[in-house]
């Protein structure tokens, strides 16, 4: 899939990151960023008429959290092949393993570097 | 007769046999010329050849050299460019954690949000586990906690109460300077009255409050830095915007009081 004209889900209820995670998304040409302040806003996102073409999704969220939504949309026929990328605070070993196993492609610990960001994203879209 | 006949005959055939011999003679003297000759002609031409050949080889080298100079000349260029790439990525990356807190500092002026947006600061851009915002009360000259985080790995961050001039944080609020810890004192270890850093929030050299950072998150081993640029940020653009948007509450909290009045006014009038 190429990397110009990708339409990104940002999944965060902080609106902090949500910025910065957009701003770093702006270095892909014509990238659209739709934001979700939760998994049920996001599930809400998803279902509407934007083709998603990659997840970002905070773990601590309210209503619903990014390893619920992970493992819904892998379950979800018509999304489960979108590549999610977990970015948390959270950077035990084994939650990230736990992310991995429940169908996250891939796996970043806050604070983010916006180069690691962009490399992890060119690899999953460029497969 | 016959007798002086073949010794005539054997005379001339004797002279005969004598020339042959040495025009046999010359033959081979020649031709050993002719060989020598042509082997010295061949080892002539092939020292011109291997000189012609040493000449080429000589700068064909001269060549290699030079192209290995300039591919590592090429090489060094390479990696300088490899190098400040990467440093203006770092500086792109800082910049935009730069922007984004100081865009969403000041994005409101409600002062719960705002404190909100300091701690996602300092959680997300930090990368802070446990902390405490401080704010000074000036007519009890106290700091007190009016919010924190990772209250289970350092128990009662969520009350911290120091007096200006006391300890660490009374010093930081008192004097306006920044507290690193140092590690090489005490190994190190942090208390509630030493954090591992404090920075105060200062509104020129005013200090209204401070910072106190208690514990990294555990895939960060120390500070960055853009940590040091983000609290210099903190300290001056958090204080504003928590100093105005107190203001703004106070005044808006007023302006209720005298609509009230004034609404109570025109009602008995």
């Amino acid at each position: 899939m190429p990397l110009e004209n990708a339409n990104f889900l940002v999944v965060e209820d902080s609106p902090t990151m949500r910025q910065l995670i957009s701003f770093s998304l702006k270095r892909f040409k014509n990238a659209r960023i739709i934001e979700a302040v939760d998994g049920v806003d996001a599930l809400k996102k998803l279902s509407g008429p934007d083709k998603i073409d990659l997840i970002l999704t905070d773990i601590n969220m309210p209503v619903m959290d990014g390893l619920k939504l992970v493992s819904l949309v892998r379950q979800n026929a018509q999304l489960k092949s979108i590549p999610i990328i977990i970015i948390t605070t959270e950077g035990a070993e084994e939650d990230r393993e736990r992310g991995l196993a429940l169908g996250a492609n891939a796996y970043i610990s806050k604070p983010i570097q916006s180069s690691h960001l962009i490399k992890t994203i060119s690899e999953l879209l460029a497969v | 007769m016959s007798e002086e006949k073949a010794e005539k005959f054997l005379e001339l055939f004797n002279k005969g046999k004598e020339f042959t011999e040495e025009l046999l003679r010359e033959n081979q003297r020649l031709r050993y010329r002719v060989a020598a000759l042509e082997t010295e002609s061949q080892s002539t031409g092939s020292a011109e050849e291997v000189q012609r050949l040493r000449a080429e080889v000589n700068q064909l080298a001269d060549e290699n050299r030079r192209l290995q100079a300039r591919f590592q000349e090429v090489e060094e260029e390479n990696k300088d460019f490899a190098h400040r790439y990467i440093e203006i990525e770092e500086q792109n990356n800082n910049l935009a954690n730069l922007y984004v807190a100081s865009y969403q500092l000041h994005s409101t002026l409600d002062f719960k949000e705002v404190i909100q947006i300091v701690q996602e600061i300092i959680i997300n851009l930090v990368g802070a586990e446990s902390f405490a915002i401080l704010l000074l009360d000036e007519k009890t000259n106290e700091l007190k906690t009016i919010a924190s985080e990772g209250g289970d790995v350092m128990p009662n961050v969520e009350s911290i109460s120091a007096r200006l001039g006391d300890g660490v944080l009374g010093s930081v609020a008192k004097t306006g300077e920044s507290y690193y810890i140092n590690q090489d004192v005490d190994g190190g270890k942090v208390t509630l009255e030493k954090p591992l850093a404090a920075v105060p929030l200062k509104i020129k050299e005013h200090v209204i409050g401070l910072i106190a950072i208690y514990k990294l998150l555990q895939q960060k081993d120390s500070f960055s830095a853009v940590d040091y640029e983000l609290f210099s940020l903190l300290a001056a653009h958090a204080a504003t915007a928590i100093f105005s948007s107190k203001l703004y509450s106070q005044s808006e909290r007023k302006l209720n009081t005298i609509q009230s009045f004034l609404d109570l006014l025109t009602t008995s009038g």
